[in-house]
């Protein structure tokens, strides 16, 4: 039988209050969100901290809406509702390629967005996302909010830039017309975490690309994206020998390694074939060609 | 930690540590053995209890998060005498052999009805993805959801 060591429990009424605890209690208290990832490393001792913040009651942290030219995604919507989103969905189509592949429907009713995020597991679905998208992050501390980009926000597997004493309130996605973008994923089965997964969005006038973001997961790529092969998709003729150009140099600038789900090799070529078929359709979709 | 829950339309009051997880609430403390405690990884879904308006599973979940919510076991799915629809497909089609999956299992296909009153057999599969059956191969589970789909389904 898996349980949790001992721990305190304190639930928060707002942001304010959360940092007001984070802040009391000190490193060895951890906020929670959905808990599907807390809680199963609570039971393996993986962590062990000594008081949970609750923060499932801070309904003000659970919203999407857009706000000028940004998508704002509260930290506590939970991965059901974010593919329920019809608003994300018309933005960011990646975001529904994504959402459907994460886990499974019942592990989503309660899974937050943001808890994935500070998860930072390497394999993570979502943190390719919003690193192809190129979202900003939203910290909240003591001395107020700060930015950082989301290609900042990891700074190693399970380690982001959040403080002891902050918690991630927000994602922001920018708004830009005429663009597409897509995810697709390989995984052993369905629910699993993927053997390599890859994200992208292009921005297309004229037929020309203008603007690219390629989001990598489980194959060690650094901060989740390949912009070497964003930098060589820029300015190009979206045609399909540069998009298979580009997921070859998206392959040679990931670092994966060889586990139980697979060898590096073979997740190298899924890198690259994964990075190609996403960027083909996310061109189609820029193109409004593809639903 | 004292938490207060209503449970298919009845409410508790515990003193619970705040590591208790929300199944050995269920099961230990109220005596609800309908939720299964399967694999303890969130993987097999024996587990599945409404939290308020959605599926979840209870392995996952300390019961001191469900403080204040509302509950919906296997054990409130009838209305009194009358079995729910779903109950009756899994009757009906045979969509259980020996058991353990169904009460999440059922409380999902609840779930998808509610949503979506006419689900092809891929949605109904999907709905259940997270779900293990070892029995079944699932065929006849998603026949038993299809047969309440068409006799009922919608509450």
């Amino acid at each position: 039988m898996q349980v949790p060591a001992h721990v305190d429990y304190e639930r928060a009424a707002s942001v304010d209050h959360a940092v007001a605890l984070l802040v009391r209690y000190g490193p060895e208290a951890r906020i929670l969100a959905g808990g599907h990832s807390l809680i199963p490393m609570m039971k393996l001792r993986l962590v062990q901290p000594e008081l949970l913040i609750d923060i499932n009651g801070i309904g003000d942290l659970r919203y999407i809406r857009q706000t000028g030219a940004e998508l704002c995604i509260g930290a506590l919507t939970r991965h059901a509702d974010l593919l329920d989103s019809a608003l994300a969905g018309e933005h960011f189509a990646i975001l529904h390629d994504a959402e459907r592949v994460i886990a499974d429907p019942i592990v989503r009713n309660w899974g937050t967005v943001g808890g994935s995020l500070c998860q930072a597991d390497p394999s993570e679905d979502l943190s390719a996302a919003f690193a192809a998208m190129k979202g900003t992050m939203v910290i909240t501390g003591p001395d107020g909010r700060r930015t950082m980009s989301a290609r900042e926000f990891h700074t190693g597997p399970y380690e982001t830039v959040v403080g002891p004493a902050e918690l991630l309130t927000e994602i922001r996605l920018p708004v830009r017309p005429g663009g597409g973008s897509g995810y697709q994923k390989v995984s052993r089965r369905t629910g699993d975490w993927p053997v390599g997964a890859a994200g992208a969005a292009v921005w297309l006038t004229d037929g020309l690309i203008t603007e690219a973001g390629i989001g990598l997961t489980a194959v060690g790529a650094t901060h989740f994206a390949a912009p070497e092969a964003e930098d060589y998709l820029r300015g190009r003729a979206a045609t399909e020998e540069t998009l298979v150009r580009a997921g070859e140099i998206a392959a040679e600038s990931c670092s994966p390694v060889t586990d139980q789900r697979g060898p590096a090799d073979y997740k190298r070529h899924l890198a690259g074939l994964l990075t190609t078929r996403v960027l083909r359709l996310a061109v189609a979709r820029a193109r409004g060609q593809a639903a | 930690m004292r938490v207060t829950l209503t449970v298919n339309d009845t409410e508790y009051t515990r003193d619970v540590e705040p590591r208790l997880l929300l199944i050995h609430l269920l099961r230990d403390d109220l005596g609800l053995t309908g939720s299964h405690w399967g694999c303890d990884t969130s993987n097999c879904g024996a587990c599945v209890v409404w939290l308020d308006e959605t599926p979840v599973k209870s392995c996952t979940v300390l019961a001191v998060m469900a403080d204040g919510r509302r509950i919906l076991t296997v054990e409130g799915l009838a209305k009194g005498a009358s079995l729910d629809p779903v109950q009756q497909g899994f009757a009906t089609c045979h969509g259980l052999q020996c058991g353990f999956c169904t009460p999440g299992m059922m409380l999902t296909a609840r779930w998808l009805l509610n949503r979506n009153p006419d689900p092809t057999a891929a949605q109904v599969r999907e709905a259940i993805s997270g779900q293990i059956c070892r029995c079944t191969g699932y065929e006849n589970i998603v026949r038993a959801v299809l047969w309440a789909a068409k006799n009922g389904g919608t509450e």
